[in-house]
């Protein structure tokens, strides 16, 4: 039942608003879907903390603590970037960037990507989740271009064909690993893509071919995560798209795409072991980690800026999840949270900076503390959180994934702290002039709707200061599925 | 009348039509005609599938069969065929650089995707063993032709193309996957295609071509 509201309001949510999204009340209605959607999730929450995991719809749903956290989470920031939006596109409308029409487009595929990515979490067929993850993509294709600028079609074009050209070799791992199941499973039934089943036989899986699936499942599924050299489609997204695509984009689909990886992990580290895989993801993971944190000092475009982060800070959840174990899990898992938290609640604040300066343009954008002292504020903070300062969250878990990796594999250990060193200076020496200094921006038309990024922030500090001891329990018994 | 014998050999010989059409593909010029080649790689993808329902008695095939003809035959390129009126490109052109170097390129691709298949399709216990490798071929041959071409249709049907050796991968290595996801890969794919005619006019809007040479300020400086 709850699966179901989780499934079914946003998409209730894309109909309405793809009826009524051109009237002036369509971002309220925005917002009030996506609360009433937090509002089932946190009822699925609830569900499966008091009756532990369950199976649903024929089998075709499921919930165990991995996904039922990450639905959570996606629910959560789906919500708080509706408020943020709804200011934000009215001075965008204001700035003439977009008129009412393409509100609508915009109101109704942004319940869409919502409903597609829940369904991506929840399916329990591996079929489905790459049907969902496609769909995700689909629905973010135009809303990358609405502005219909030169740059912003150039943008979504990369996007679609970069993760479309991705996700189809991560179709052709789901053919291989349905072709070793249906051995082991056969074909009545439909059960031999149910991950709960294959989840059962993996030990039985044909090694070879599995082997081979995950190949095209991490480049597949890996593209979307935005692992590099695959990358390519990330930064121009995020910072040609509107600023509320830009914070779901890095703060939930990321993650998403990240989470059909580790699905396809556990399957294929029960057949082949875990050498391959882990070897593979801390291979991508580092590399990511490292080129981030190294484009970053190129980059003149705030948003581009943080695009390049989120690649970096992809990468490291990837390394972590290849070094494998309840510890470095649960840092992955803690990561992909606060990660999550921390850069949509820096997009909030950088979008509404750009507005008051007029341009996205780094060097444009001076003494923001000047103008509004809550983005300026909430800009520094949310950088400072992001680049692992304590005692924000972000530092909790990049000090786990550093002290695992000295233990099991100190060669990565320079590296890792390469990727942290030059993205601290890269991005604190882009953000100080940005933030303090003389000013000559404008304040903005409507008062900006920054109290989710001062209660994301909140968050990801308490995350940092004092773990409550159930969501510990909650990530541990999420790290243990993982393995 | 076709003898389920001879189904094995019938099917190879599709198997590398599909291949030969994927060639012919890298080395034409004109959109229209690449156009018709996809919808010829449809025609051949139904005229497999049906051959492979009617050897495994599996009448879900037949289903998915009926929707080859009807989205990759009929629907995609009709749809492909009016946006290429609409947008007055009937007659438009690309030159190609190195035809002869692409097919080379092409060539080492079909003999990597063998090697690759090798060890894998003697496991399977379909009659249609074989063609993994020349799946996997259509794959990467498509891929090339996305990654050779400049003009933004060309990469489209590039796609489509990659997508149709997909699908014959599904129905050589498994007999087809369930109904349910196959209709919900076609969903995906017709509303993408969909979502492209609509990108083609937002981009002929700002940049009055096709040509992805435009595509190209977004570099990192």
């Amino acid at each position: 039942m709850e699966i179901l509201l989780v499934l079914g309001l946003p998409l209730l949510g894309a109909v309405t608003l793809a009826l009524f999204g051109a009237r002036r009340f369509a971002p309220e209605l925005n917002v009030g879907f996506s609360l009433a959607t937090l509002a089932a999730a946190a009822l699925l929450v609830l569900r499966v903390i008091h009756y532990g995991p369950m199976l649903i719809g024929r089998e075709q749903f499921f919930v165990d603590s991995f996904n039922v956290f990450l639905v959570a989470l996606t629910a959560f920031v789906g919500f708080t970037t509706a408020i943020f939006s709804r200011p934000y596109m009215r001075i965008e409308e204001l700035h003439g960037s977009l008129n009412s029409l393409r509100l609508r487009l915009y109101h109704s595929m942004y319940q869409l990507f919502m409903a597609a990515m829940f369904l991506a979490l929840l399916t329990n067929n591996m079929g489905l989740l790459w049907v969902a993850m496609e769909a995700a993509t689909l629905s973010t294709v135009l809303l990358v271009s609405l502005y219909r600028t030169k740059a912003s079609l150039e943008a979504a074009w990369k996007y679609f064909i970069l993760c479309g050209v991705g996700i189809a070799q991560a179709l052709f791992g789901t053919i291989l690993l349905y072709f070793a199941a249906e051995q082991t499973l056969g074909r009545e039934g439909m059960t031999a893509l149910l991950w709960t089943h294959l989840n059962a036989v993996k030990g039985h899986l044909e090694p070879r071919v599995l082997g081979l699936a995950f190949v095209f499942f991490l480049v597949g599924y890996g593209t979307k995560v935005g692992l590099a050299p695959l990358h390519n489609w990330l930064p121009d997204a995020h910072a040609e798209g509107p600023t509320p695509v830009s914070a779901v984009l890095s703060g939930l689909l990321l993650n998403v795409a990240l989470y059909a990886v580790i699905r396809c992990k556990v399957l294929v580290e029960g057949s082949i072991g875990v050498l391959l895989p882990s070897r593979m993801l801390m291979t991508f993971g580092l590399l990511s980690a490292i080129l981030g944190a190294f484009f970053l000092w190129r980059q003149r475009d705030i948003k581009r800026l943080f695009g390049y982060s989120s690649i970096e800070h992809m990468g490291i959840i990837t390394f972590a999840f290849g070094l494998g174990g309840p510890v470095a899990n649960f840092a992955a898992l803690l990561h992909m949270t606060v990660h999550s938290l921390t850069k949509s609640s820096i997009f909030f604040t950088a979008g509404h900076a750009s507005q008051a300066a007029g341009t996205q343009n780094m060097d444009g954008i001076r003494g923001l503390v000047g103008v509004s002292p809550t983005i300026g504020w909430g800009l520094m903070l949310g950088s400072l959180a992001i680049l692992g300062m304590p005692p924000f969250g972000v530092f909790s878990s990049e000090f786990l994934i550093l002290i695992t990796a000295m233990r099991g594999h100190p060669w990565a250990t320079p590296f890792l702290l390469i990727a942290l060193g030059v993205a601290f200076a890269g991005i604190f020496g882009k953000v100080q002039p940005m933030v303090f200094g003389e000013s000559d921006a404008q304040p903005l038309p409507h008062s900006p709707a920054l109290v989710p990024v001062f209660v994301h922030l909140a968050m990801v500090l308490v995350l940092g200061l004092y773990m409550p001891p159930a969501l510990a329990e909650w990530y541990r018994a999420a790290a243990r599925l993982i393995g | 009348m076709v003898t389920r014998a001879s189904i094995g050999p019938l099917l190879n010989v599709l198997a590398s039509g599909l291949l030969l059409i994927s060639f012919a593909m890298l080395s034409r010029r004109r959109t229209q005609r690449l156009i018709i080649l996809f919808a010829w790689q449809g025609a051949i993808l139904f005229l497999s599938t049906c051959l492979v329902a009617y050897s495994s008695g599996l009448t879900e095939l037949y289903y998915s069969a009926a929707l080859t003809l009807i989205l990759k035959v009929i629907l995609l390129p009709w749809i492909l065929h009016r946006l290429i009126s609409k947008l007055g490109a009937q007659w438009d052109s690309e030159t190609l650089v190195n035809i002869p170097t692409t097919m080379l390129v092409g060539l080492v691709l079909v003999i990597f995707a063998f090697g690759l298949t090798q060890p894998i399709s003697t496991l399977a216990t379909t009659i249609t063993r074989h063609t993994l490798g020349m799946a996997l071929a259509v794959i990467l041959l498509a891929f090339l032709m996305m990654i050779t071409r400049r003009k933004a249709l060309t990469q489209v049907i590039g796609f489509l193309a990659m997508e149709n050796g997909l699908f014959f991968a599904a129905t050589s290595a498994t007999y087809g996957m369930p109904m349910v996801i196959e209709l919900g890969i076609a969903l995906d794919l017709l509303v993408g295609v969909f979502i492209l005619g609509i990108f083609f006019f937002q981009i002929r809007e700002q940049f009055d071509s096709l040509d992805l040479h435009h595509l190209e300020a977004l570099k990192e400086d």
